[in-house]
């Protein structure tokens, strides 16, 4: 696979960052209305609370909407060949976009179950990924 | 409205602001607004749940995804200095029509600490901070922005059963009209297996899925309904608009099949006085087979997840029983990017009786249905010929 566009690391998300780098995904839960949100930022997009709490996610998850990209997106080098970008619905109620790897990405569909799992980056982080669960 | 319709119609409710003697805050970038955002309305005694309008001195509806806000009225004029004295007299004017009830203004900058942030980084780091989908989307390769409009058609297909038959419906009969546009890109007709059999972009959707790259330009100009009288051409009234914007990255859509525009169109048509039925042209954003459908659903020409069955019967296209994107639309007659001024000028020409060989038999009604991002931001307006009035 061709190099990936790294994602920046904003400051007010360094928690989850720092977390990647030992392989756990943590949510940002806001401590004033209890529930998770995505994308992570330091403030909640639900009551604009801006305590939050970094909590490990199980990791489990099922695909929402999934398109495979027959022409090279972002980063990515036709070479490669059609892969997967998913919109994966994680247990604890929040969605996340990924790539579902470890399988055919004609075989990648809405409603499959997937796990989390982590794909190195330059810097020591890792970017979240997806794989059939199973 | 009358000359005086803005005197006392809104007023200033909170305020915030951020400084320090140091010159320097340690806050920046989006949490900066936030905190401003959360004191002012503190301020006022109100939420963020009471937020329905947003202004800001650029692109609002990502500082609006940030917030938490899904905004049905937003301003994002940029003058400089002098923007937010801009955004208060447009806010006005919006509170005082009814298009918005609780607006937030908002400002951050801290060119002071970006000094030391970026000579520490040796990066821009800083307001309104690195754009999430740099963060969260970009890293996965999603092409932008076929991708998005892909999955947006993958979750209804999987839901609804719409198939990839129904949607190339749709430019099928964007085509058939375009055949009757001489200044359109695309004149020759297409069939149903034309789309299917070309290349697959971002599936499900194929090359004929989606809207032309082309140069273009356009305007309008607006007047009073009183002076509209003296000029040169039959006036086109404006007798409804309205907006909403629900997420800016498509990750944070709230649900891929269900648009904006189930807000902003309802709410455009009430305030024309009209229904789905009194529309006699629909000038409606086709960057996408898939963008057309969701609108026709959300605009309610027909219910949620039946807009696959509903265009089966090239009813969009000439002589059909909803007349649509009759220049050709953006899948075939041009898209240079931002095609909505397009709709609105098809939709005006169609009004004066000035559409050539398309021309519909004396419209009255004209809808012009916006969207822009991803799926993000839709805006409805709708059109009135002089007896509409
Ligand atoms: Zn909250």
């Amino acid at each position: 696979m061709s190099p990936l566009l790294e994602p920046p690391a904003s400051d007010e998300v360094a928690p989850f960052w720092d977390a990647t780098r030992r392989g756990k995904l943590v949510l940002p839960w806001c401590r004033s209305c209890e529930r998770p949100f995505w994308y992570p930022r330091a403030t909640c997009p639900r009551c604009l609370g801006d305590t939050v709490e970094w909590r490990q996610a199980r990791g489990d998850g099922t695909v929402y909407a999934v398109s495979v990209q027959h022409q090279p997106g972002p980063g990515r080098d036709a070479a490669d060949g059609p892969y997967a970008v998913a919109l994966i619905d994680l247990d604890e109620g929040v969605r996340v976009m990924g790539n579902v790897l470890a399988c055919a990405a004609a075989d990648v569909h809405v409603g499959m179950s997937v796990r989390v799992t982590w794909q190195a980056l330059s810097d020591g982080r890792q970017l979240l990924q997806f794989a059939p669960r199973e | 409205m009358t000359e005086h319709a803005l005197r006392a119609a809104a007023a200033i409710v909170g305020v915030a602001d951020a400084v320090s003697p140091t010159g320097e805050l340690d806050l920046h970038g989006r949490v900066l607004e936030a905190k401003v955002v959360r004191e002012a309305l503190a301020d006022a005694g109100l939420t963020i749940g009471d937020v329905d309008g947003i202004c800001y001195g650029g692109s609002a509806p990502g500082v609006a995804e940030y917030l938490g806000i899904q905004p049905r009225f937003m301003d994002g004029t940029m003058t400089g200095g002098s923007s937010y004295e801009l955004h208060v007299e447009h806010a006005a004017a919006a509170i005082a029509s009814g298009l918005g009830d609780v607006v937030v203004g908002l400002y951050a900058a801290t060119p002071r600490s970006d000094r030391a942030r970026r000579g520490a980084r040796g990066r821009l780091g800083t307001p309104p901070g690195p754009n999430p989908m740099f963060e969260w989307e970009m890293p996965y390769g999603l092409r932008l922005p076929i991708g998005a409009y892909a999955l947006a058609a993958s979750r209804h297909m999987a839901v609804y059963g719409t198939t990839s038959e129904q949607l190339a419906q749709i430019a099928v009969d964007a085509r058939r009209w375009a055949s009757m546009n001489p200044r359109a890109r695309y004149q020759q007709s297409i069939t149903i297996d034309d789309v299917l059999a070309s290349p697959m972009r971002a599936s499900p959707l194929h090359r004929l899925d989606c809207c032309l790259v082309t140069d273009g330009a356009g305007a309008f100009v607006m007047t009073s309904a009183a002076r509209a009288h003296s000029l040169a051409k039959p006036p086109v009234y404006v007798l409804g608009a309205a907006s909403c914007s629900d997420h800016s990255m498509i990750t944070a859509m709230p649900d891929l099949t269900v648009t904006a525009g189930a807000i902003s169109g309802p709410a455009a048509f009430k305030q024309a006085g009209i229904t789905t039925a009194d529309v006699d042209v629909l000038m409606s954003y086709d960057s996408f087979t898939i963008t057309a459908l969701l609108h026709l659903e959300d605009l309610g020409f027909c219910a949620k997840g039946e807009g696959g069955a509903f265009v089966e019967d090239a009813k969009l296209g000439p002589g059909g029983a909803l007349p649509m994107n009759t220049n050709g639309g953006g899948l075939s007659y041009t898209h240079p990017g931002q095609y909505g001024m397009f709709l609105l000028v098809e939709a005006t020409r169609q009004l004066r009786g000035e559409s050539g060989e398309r021309q519909l038999r004396g419209p009255q009604i004209a809808v012009a249905h916006g969207s822009g991002g991803v799926l993000s931001t839709m805006g409805t307006v709708v059109l009135g010929a002089e007896a509409t009035r």
